[in-house]
């Protein structure tokens, strides 16, 4: 109804700037090029030929921080790591998202010992937790695309 | 505010005061009054493959010291090992080296054995060598792939991780799980092979060697790839055996030690391969080395998987005190059921002796040590890693090269953080 009922077939689409904005923002969700421990050999295996993250916009990984909006965290997560990887995370520039990959990222695992920390949420805000130990990479896609629909629902106000 | 809170201690963890008498003696002079660089590589860095920090001091692009730092995925596996019994300890074990969880299964699996003086059957034992061959592969292909992207050939991992997904595949159908497969277990293997997959292996073992070749076809004569590699990173067999290197980094200095050949294990003496040996101990050479071992676990493979037709019989020992009896006889066999029973809740319990066992690994030896206490779990299991000597050895190896080679030296020894920091 509106202004598209009106233009009729004229090759224009009307939208709203939020939902143009999160629509551009899963098109092209560049990840760090960061890996931990098993989980990030199949976060290999997602990029490479059969799986192809490409497909998502998401075939360039960023070395650094700084050009990165996504951080997935693929492992488990050691003591002596979490100051590490809560440094990548305050070095990222908003808006910025995180995956937790696989069990022991996102809660420890199998590991409930001294020296992991119990999932990567206690240092880090996280927006996705996929479970598997590794998750094969349809899982991972399967993460990646929820969080797409998670940031296709963020609303203008929540922007930082 | 749980994160606020964990924030700020985190915040003050990373508050190191940089005082340079901590380095005093680790480093040259030289580089506390300024005159050489201090250069942080890692845990974030995409080539130190996983989370190596190597702390340097160079003089202009010159490697004078590196100083290894270790540590950053230390799982506490070991600890954790002593507080489960021996069967419910295996799957830890796949998550030590990453990238071959076959082989890590293997010598957990071997020691156990070892200590309980426990039979494998000879058709577990063939297709355990499968796995084992399979694995070396998987893992060589990970090696090749990330080794290449590292010197700037970015195709080759998209190549390399095709042919890795059909291992995995395999892997997958002999398990359920692609990587951490626990599937080699103490007294034989968890299952037989399912009916698909001897025409599956053999499928792949009918391509796999043109692949090999394709790989080779890219890189071998490929003179930027031998400008970086050949004269880089030469480990003189010395100072290699000093370091208590092994696998293809001690072969490829030229050292004739495969404990395949030296101390045969799972039937390796009854295979005909040979183990390739470099002459320069360059990085080129182990290059060279590794795609030499796809062929001859081809070989392997293809003995092993003509010996898997014609054996038949268990896949696991029948020793039912330390091996579950097979899903059938449950509902027959009352038997059966107390076995399955005690060994599901308690265990088994293994003599206070203590073993070493030791196999070959993609990278080297690597060996495992327990130390049993009578009862249902050990006092103590250590794993002697290739990973961790390697990385002992970088030091020694990376010095008077430059910034750009230690990526190449990094790749080419092939270094597992897991299977170093365990």
């Amino acid at each position: 109804m509106g202004v598209s009922e009106k233009l009729g077939n004229l090759g224009v689409v009307t939208t709203t700037v939020e939902q143009a904005v999160n629509w551009a923002r899963t098109g092209a969700m560049w990840p760090l090029l960061f890996g931990l421990a098993c989980c990030a050999i199949e976060y290999m295996s997602s990029q490479a030929s059969s799986y192809d993250l490409s497909r998502f916009g998401m075939e360039l990984n960023r070395a650094t921080p700084r050009q990165a909006d996504l951080l997935i965290v693929s492992g488990r997560l050691t003591r002596k790591m979490a100051p590490v990887v809560r440094q990548l995370y305050d070095q990222m520039a908003e808006p910025k998202w995180v995956i937790s990959m696989g069990d022991c990222a996102s809660c420890g695992g199998v590991y409930n010992n001294y020296a992991i920390v119990q999932g990567v949420d206690e240092i880090i805000p996280v927006d996705v937790y996929i479970a598997g130990c590794p998750p094969r990479p349809e899982q991972l896609l399967h993460g990646i695309l929820t969080l797409h629909e998670k940031v296709k629902g963020e609303r203008i106000a929540d922007w930082a | 505010m749980a994160v606020a809170e964990r924030y700020q201690s985190i915040e003050e963890q990373r508050r190191w005061e940089g005082s340079f008498d901590q380095l005093r003696g680790l480093v040259s002079e030289r580089a506390i009054t300024g005159e050489t660089m201090l250069l942080n590589m890692g845990p974030h860095h995409p080539s130190t493959h996983g989370v190596l920090r190597l702390l340097l001091e160079l003089d202009g692009e010159q490697i004078i010291t590196c100083l290894p730092d270790i540590g950053f995925l230390h799982t506490g596996i070991e600890k954790s090992i002593e507080d489960k019994s021996y069967e419910k300890a295996l799957p830890l074990t796949d998550r030590m080296d990453y990238l071959s969880p076959m082989s890590n299964n293997m010598v957990y699996a071997s020691a156990v054995e070892k200590l309980l003086a426990l039979d494998v059957p000879e058709r577990a034992q063939i297709i355990r060598v499968i796995c084992l061959e399979l694995a070396r592969c998987a893992s060589h292909l990970v090696w090749l792939g990330t080794h290449a992207i590292d010197m700037g050939a970015m195709s080759v991992l998209l190549y390399a991780f095709r042919e890795r997904e059909r291992i995995l595949g395999m892997f997958e159908m002999l398990s359920g799980q692609r990587m951490m497969s626990s599937y080699i277990r103490p007294g034989g293997v968890w299952r037989d092979v399912p009916a698909d997959f001897l025409p599956t292996i053999k499928q792949f073992l009918a391509d796999f060697p043109a692949k090999v070749d394709d790989y080779e076809a890219l890189l071998t004569r490929n003179p930027i790839w031998k400008d970086r590699a050949q004269g880089v990173g030469v480990i003189e067999p010395d100072i290699a055996l000093a370091h208590g290197m092994t696998g293809p980094a001690l072969r490829g200095s030229g050292v004739n030690w495969d404990l395949r050949k030296a101390q045969p294990y799972s039937g390796y003496e009854t295979y005909e391969f040979n183990v390739p040996l470099g002459e320069h101990g360059d990085v080129y050479d182990r290059y060279l080395i590794r795609i030499q071992e796809f062929r001859e676990s081809m070989k392997i493979l293809n003995q092993a998987v003509a010996r898997l037709e014609r054996v038949q019989g268990p896949y696991r020992s029948e020793n039912r005190k330390y091996c579950p009896p097979l899903r059938s006889e449950l509902g027959q066999s009352m038997e059966a059921v107390i076995h399955h029973f005690k060994l599901w809740t308690y265990g088994y319990d293994a003599p206070d002796d203590e073993i070493y066992c030791a196999i070959e690994s993609p990278r080297g030896e690597i060996g495992c040590y327990i130390h049993g206490t009578g009862a249902n779990k050990p006092r103590r299991v250590h794993f002697k890693t290739p990973s961790f000597m390697h990385i002992s050895a970088l030091p020694v190896v990376s010095k008077g090269y430059l910034l750009a080679d230690m990526v190449a030296i990094i790749g080419s020894v092939d270094i597992v953080l897991g299977d170093c920091d365990r």
